[in-house]
């Protein structure tokens, strides 16, 4: 699954519209203690969480992931926007609850863990 | 041995605005030197959680980053407080993270575990009232 058809799937709203959403998603997870993602994010993961700062995409940046999903239409700080575009990080923001979220993710077989 | 790059980057504390520059730095750093895949992931995590634990906890102090021939070697030296208790600070889940830290998702107490877990030699020495120093080695693959 790319970046792209997870958007669709979760009537997401791309908030970084100049970057690459071809990227496929090789598992997902969600959690809003940034610390503990550090800990356990991969590379390629589709991250669910209602944190919008600057330091969420610097996360999902150093672990490789695949994009950052925020639930229920929550909208990022324009400045966090600028850094995720200038780092090549989608962002999506779907009307959807993280469980909803996950629930797609889920049914569309991507595993919490990449593929060894 | 030949030390091929020394970089260092100052961190302020309780400047989570600038918190990641260090880290992403390195990152772009390594990766244009060629190092790539496990090696470098795990450089980003760990240098991305000593910086945050600069930001968080300390003072202020020095990330530096060394690149010899076969290794990545990642130096944070703090000018304190320090660490009471290190074998406290190692273990998962205690956290003297401050509500601003706490409120930014920071101070689940993974930073110091994670570190260990990502690098491939781990060293910290603290001394309270005076500082903290961690070395952290990354073995490059062969070739």
């Amino acid at each position: 699954m790319t970046v792209k058809e997870l958007a669709a799937a979760i009537r997401a709203r791309n908030l970084t519209p100049e970057v690459d959403d071809g990227k496929t998603i090789t598992c997902a997870y969600t959690c809003d203690l940034l610390s503990w993602v550090m800990s356990h994010g991969e590379e390629g993961m589709a991250w669910v969480t209602v944190q919008t700062h600057l330091n969420v995409i610097a996360v999902a940046v150093l672990a490789d992931m695949a994009c950052v999903v925020l639930p229920e239409s929550i909208d990022m700080e324009a400045e966090s926007l600028k850094k995720a575009t200038d780092e090549g990080m989608c962002v999506l923001s779907s009307p959807m609850t993280a469980y909803e979220i996950c629930a797609v993710l889920a049914s569309a077989a991507i595993p919490a863990h990449a593929q060894a | 041995m030949e030390e091929l790059i020394r970089k260092v980057y100052p961190v302020a504390q309780a400047d989570y605005v600038s918190a990641g520059h260090a880290s992403a730095d390195i990152k772009r750093t390594l990766k244009q030197l060629g190092v790539g895949g496990d090696v470098l992931r795990r450089v980003a995590v760990a240098s991305y959680e000593v910086e945050l634990n600069l930001v968080i906890h300390s003072l202020g102090g020095d990330l530096t980053l060394r690149v010899l021939p076969d290794s990545v070697e990642l130096i944070s030296a703090d000018r304190g407080p320090g660490i009471a208790d290190i074998s406290m600070a190692m273990r998962e889940g205690f956290s003297t993270a401050n509500d601003e830290a706490r409120s930014l998702g920071f101070g689940a107490g993974m930073g110091l575990p994670n570190m260990k877990r990502n690098a491939d030699r781990f060293d910290i020495q603290s001394t309270l009232g005076v500082g903290t120093t961690i070395t952290m080695g990354f073995q490059l693959p062969a070739g």
